[in-house]
Formats: structure tokens, sequence, C-alpha cells
């Protein structure tokens, strides 16, 4: 799996996208991504079009980036879900957390 | 000089031996001499040598031969093998390899190369033995923690006839977790828990969780109070992102209902014994452990349940297991089961052999965890036995308290964990504490919602009801502002025993409770709703005082049966 940032234009917010499988394999990279990031970033865009699944660890990691955002003022989006990728977000309720599009 | 190392040299050629002992010694090492395949391995049987140097043409017993019997003798303790060989061609290097040697030089042999080799290797030696020491010592101290976490996680009522569940870890240590305990008042609660990751990291978050949920469970505390506590605990230790995903039920063997939460893990499956009906519940809230106490709200749901109708847990790793193929297990499988069943007291094994199946030679990814539960009468289960020998002998004897909580607090608070902890102190009450637990349960909830909130028990009589029993008591509680119950308790010593007696009121109109004595009230109806022939059962005294707004109830012990 892999893990790639495209930051905006303005550099105010940031899209992050993941393909292949999300799971404990890529908590190295997706932290040094968020970590190395400009300060000035407001906004984060998960994108899952690429992304086959995701296990509990990538649920702790977008934890971990909510975290480093802001906690509740961080405003982190999640879109483009296959329905397995949904579905497990829809389980553990993460919706409450994330704006998931 | 490095400590002198113990080598055998095999070699059936008696010059060459003579040399390569020459070179070794020099070096300060050990020599012991083999001049076959078969003597290598008995030398090395009796000798336990750290390296050896085997030529690869012998009689009776090649160098490869010999080499793989003494690595296969060797087990996890690395002998390397270095093949002297007067063989050039790439193939039977290769074979020397193969067979379990860790390195070769060919004839003529150069000596300072040799001496770098034993050098290298002693040293590669020197860390595979740390290494397995270091092993052996995580294993050591795994399975000393496993079993204090196992003394922790597994103190419940788990054994229980109508409670069957299975837990496969992936390591010592388990990330799933599987949790049951009998409430004072006959109840039970059950938790089925899914930590982020795997073994040690995993488990270590399920023992403050395990002791969290026994002590309060045993106490009387609800599911909800449970879940709080759990939550806000392990919000506070875990580090972000590591979490616990699962589903609490707490089913009730008197009213035959269960309340269900899930949080974060697949449905809960609700099988019906008499028609097969397949109930989802689906998971509501977030896992254990991300939000804050103060945003932890835990939203559960109720459902009657008839004898024979079970629940079922699960973590994700049954729906997320794969088969070689790489397919998973998915729900549309597992629902297959629940339809195809001729006997739903077989879906426990059905599911587990199924998933086996599916795996088959393929690789298991998660902890498989599976949990069943059926509804069953009290009677064939009974009262819950709690341990009885802590404390000090005979404990507090003569003494009386009183608590009296206004309207703000008979919102939020549950009195009833530690009125019950209280009268545990008297050493002679804790046989009757699953008794004295729904007497006072009985008693509060009677002066609260009959006194206070003024609700009519016959709402309860039908399923229906029983719902809007519930929402219509949340409402009514909500808006509560004015209201009071006080608790009188008093305990004196009689004879060789005690008596408590328990005095009740609330600050409601009260009732007729003349009439009620008659078992008839103002519309010529029963009040059994009242739990009032339950209570009788409990204690040797009860009568209603003033306007039937205060009820005092006396219990005696030791019990004359």
């Amino acid at each position: 799996m892999t893990v790639s940032a495209i930051p905006s234009d303005n550099g105010t917010a940031m899209t992050i996208k993941i393909t292949g499988r999300f799971d404990f394999s890529s908590h190295q990279e997706f932290r040094q991504i968020y970590e190395n990031a400009s300060p000035d970033i407001k906004v984060y865009t998960i994108d899952m079009a690429e992304a086959t699944y995701l296990d509990s660890s990538a649920l702790g990691m977008l934890l971990l980036l909510r975290d480093h955002a802001g906690g509740d003022n961080s405003d982190i989006r999640i879109k483009n879900c296959n329905e397995d990728v949904r579905k497990i977000l829809t389980i553990s309720n993460f919706g409450q957390l994330f704006r998931i599009e | 000089m490095a400590e002198p190392l113990k080598i055998l040299v095999a070699d059936d050629n008696e010059t060459d031996r003579m040399i390569l002992r020459a070179i070794v010694q020099q070096e300060g090492h050990r020599v012991i001499e083999a001049a076959n395949g078969r003597e290598a391995v008995e030398r090395f049987l009796a000798d336990s040598p750290d390296i050896i140097l085997m030529d690869a043409l012998m009689p009776v017993m090649d160098g490869l031969q010999a080499s793989r019997e003494i690595k296969e003798r060797a087990g996890g303790d690395l002998v390397p093998i270095i093949f002297l060989t007067s063989l050039q061609d790439a193939q039977s290097l290769a074979e020397c390899l193969d067979s379990g040697g860790d390195d070769f030089m060919s004839k003529p042999y150069n000596r300072v190369i040799l001496k770098a080799k034993i050098k290298a290797f002693s040293r590669m030696r020197l860390m595979h033995a740390q290494l397995q020491e270091h092993n052996r010592q995580m294993l050591l101290e795994q399975q000393v923690a496993k079993t204090v976490f196992d003394n922790v996680a597994h103190s419940g009522c788990l054994n229980l006839d109508n409670i069957r569940h299975s837990l496969s870890p992936l390591a010592v240590f388990n990330g799933d977790t599987v949790l049951a305990e009998r409430k004072p008042d006959g109840g039970m609660l059950l938790f089925l828990g899914d930590f982020t990751g795997h073994g040690l990291p995993a488990a270590i978050g399920a023992m403050p969780l395990a002791e969290i949920f026994y002590g309060m469970t045993s106490k009387g505390f609800s599911m909800e109070e449970v879940l709080r506590e759990i939550n806000s605990r392990l919000r506070k230790i875990l580090p972000v992102g590591v979490f616990c995903c699962g589903a609490m039920v707490e089913l009730n063997f008197y009213d035959k209902t269960a309340r269900i939460w899930v949080g974060g893990v697949p449905d809960v499956y609700l099988v019906r014994h008499r028609t097969g009906d397949l109930v989802k519940i689906p998971s509501t809230s977030l896992p254990l452990g991300v939000l804050d106490p103060h945003e932890f709200d835990p939203t559960a749901s109720d459902h009657n349940m008839d004898v024979g109708d079970r629940v079922f847990l699960w973590s994700d790793g049954i729906i997320e297991s794969h088969n070689p193929m790489g397919e998973m297990f998915g729900e549309a499988r597992l629902e297959q089961l629940f339809e195809e069943t001729d006997n739903p007291d077989d879906l426990f094994d059905d599911i587990l052999s199924a998933v086996d199946a599916f795996i088959g030679k393929g690789n298991r990814d998660d902890d498989i965890t599976l949990c069943t539960a059926k509804m069953v009468h009290i009677d064939d289960i009974g009262m819950p036995t709690f341990d009885t020998s802590k404390g000090t002998v005979g404990g507090p004897m003569d003494w009386e308290m009183s608590l009296e909580l206004r309207d703000q607090s008979l919102k939020a608070f549950n009195p009833l964990p530690l009125v019950l902890n209280i009268l545990m102190e008297v050493e002679g009450l804790r046989g009757l504490s699953g008794q004295l637990y729904t007497l006072l349960a009985e008693l509060f909830n009677n002066a609260l919602d009959h006194g206070i909130l003024r609700l009519d028990s016959q709402l309860k009589t039908n399923a229906q009801g029983f719902a809007a029993y519930y929402l219509e008591r949340e409402r009514r509680l909500n808006d509560l502002d004015d209201g009071r119950i006080s608790l009188h308790i008093r305990h004196r010593p009689v004879g060789k025993g005690g008596e408590l007696s328990l005095r009740i009121s609330d600050s409601g109109p009260g009732f007729d409770h003349q009439r009620m004595v008659s078992g008839i009230d103002e519309n010529g109806e029963s009040y059994s709703g009242r739990g009032i022939t339950l209570v009788h059962q409990l204690c040797d005294r009860f009568e209603y005082r003033d306007r039937g707004n205060t009820v005092e109830a006396t219990v005696c012990w030791p019990k004359q049966n």
C-alpha cells in the first residue's frame, strides 16, 4: 500500500491519497506525512478512491491525524470510499468524528 | 583474544586434518576430529562443538548427509558448518548450503580466510545466542504476565451453561476479550471487546477493562454506568489511536429482556428460538476509549427475549477472515448459516467450523472471537454467589444511616450499588447480597416510578407497553423538578444474628395501601405490577406506612432454613 500527499495551491489544505490496503504497515508513512505538513494546513482530505480495505490500526491512524489537526476543532474529510471501507467507517461510527463524503 | 572455541574438524584425509588442526590451534581453539560423516554426527552429539569444518566427500556418510542430521538435532541452536571442498561447480557448492551448510571454502585452504571465517561465525553465534536468550526471556515474561492477565480477565461467569465462547489468539496474548458477570439482582452482563492491534499492546488495555467490568457489575451498577466508566478509563490510559470496539449485553432473567449496546463491532444477532427469526442490532456508538467522558453517551436498545432465544456477539475477525484465494468470509455467508440451521443450539459450532473450513490452509490475520448467550429461566441458573471471604469478621452490627436524594440526584444517580456496598460490610448479610439488592431495587424503583413519577405499572403488561413505559419514564424523569426519596437503614444485633430494616419514603402523594392489602386497588385491579409478591418473599416483615408513601421491610439473619 502507498500513501501520498498532495498539498493544495494556497497551502491551507492537503489531500492524502491512500492506495491498496490501509493497515499497520503504513503507520510510519502516514505519520510522516501529517507530521511534516505545514502548520497552515486547516483542512485534510483523505481520498480513499484507491483504498481497498482498512483495519482498526488504520482507524487508529485517522484518530492520530485528528488529534494532530486539533481534535474537536479539526476539519478532516474522508471521500470516495468503496463499499467495504464505508462499511468499516459506519460500524465504528467514525461519521461522528470525520466528515465522510 | 576472543574466547577459545571448540571446533570439530571432519575430513577423511589425515593430512588435511593435520593442516586444519594446526591453523585452528594456532588461534587458540580446541580441536575435535572426525574421519567421516557418521563420526562427525557422533562427535557433535558427544562434544557439542561451537563450529564445524566439514569435508563434503567422505566415506561411510558424506558431509551433506552429516550436515542435515546435525542441523536437525541442533534444533534452535546455531552451529555454523563451513564446508571444505575440492568441488568447484556451482551446483555442488549450492548443494552444500542447501543441506544446511552456512558457508564453504575451496581446497587448498587459505589460512587467512579460514581464520577470518571462524571469527565471523563466532560473532554470529554470539548474536544468535543473545537473540535466543532474549526470546526465551520474553516468552517467560509473557507466560507469567498471561497468568496474571487470565486471573484478572477470566474470573467471571463464562462457564455458565447458557454461555458459550471461543477466543483464538494469534499470539500468547489476545487483542480480543470476552467477559461475563452476574449482577446481584440475578441478571448478567456480557461483554465482547476487540482492541486495536494484537498481542501484548492490545491485551494490556483489557486488564483495567476487566477490573472495572467485574467490580462494577457485581456491585450492581447498570450497563450504562459500567460502559461510561470503561470509556473514561480507557480514554485516560490508552494512547490516541488505540481503542476498544465492543458490544455489551445485559440479560434480565426475571423480565426476560435484553439491553444491547454496540460500539464498533459488527451487528449483534438476536435469534428467536421458536421462529428462527433474526434481529440484527447495528453498531450505534463509537468504540470505547475514543470520546472524552462528557461526550460519551452509550445508547442501548431494549429487546424482549423468550426462553431459548440467543444473542450472538463477534469481533470483525469472523466476517473478515480470508480463504486462500483472498476472498472474505463476509456477512452473507454468516447470515446463510442462520437461515439454514435446523437447530439454533448448534449455530455456535456451525459458525466456528464454517469459518475454519473457509480459511482452510490460508493465513489467519485477525483474532477470531465469538460468544453467545441464551435466555433461560432464573431457576435454571440460580442466583449469583459472590466471594464473601473479604472484610473484617463480624463487621458493624449496631448502626443506622439516612440518605436523601433530591430531584437533581434522582435524575443522574443510582444509589443502590453504594447502599449495597455498605450493607456488605456486615458479614452476616453477605450471603444475602442478591436478595437484598433485589429488595432494595424493588422498593427504590417503586418509590421513584410510582411514588414520584406517577407511572402506571399496568403499562408494563405487554411488549409494546414495556417500551412505552420506559420512554415515558425517561421523559418524566427529565422533566422532574421536585421530589425526594429518603432511605433510612438500621441494623442491630439480635441473638447470634441481626436484624436489618429498610425504610424508604418518597415525597409523592402515596396510594391507598389499605386496599392493596386485600389485593385490590381503587379500580378493582391487582397491584401485582409493583413486584409486591416478590418483595414479600424477600423479607421477613413488610408494611406500608403513612399515606402509602413510606414502606418498611425487615430482614433477619441467620435464615432459619
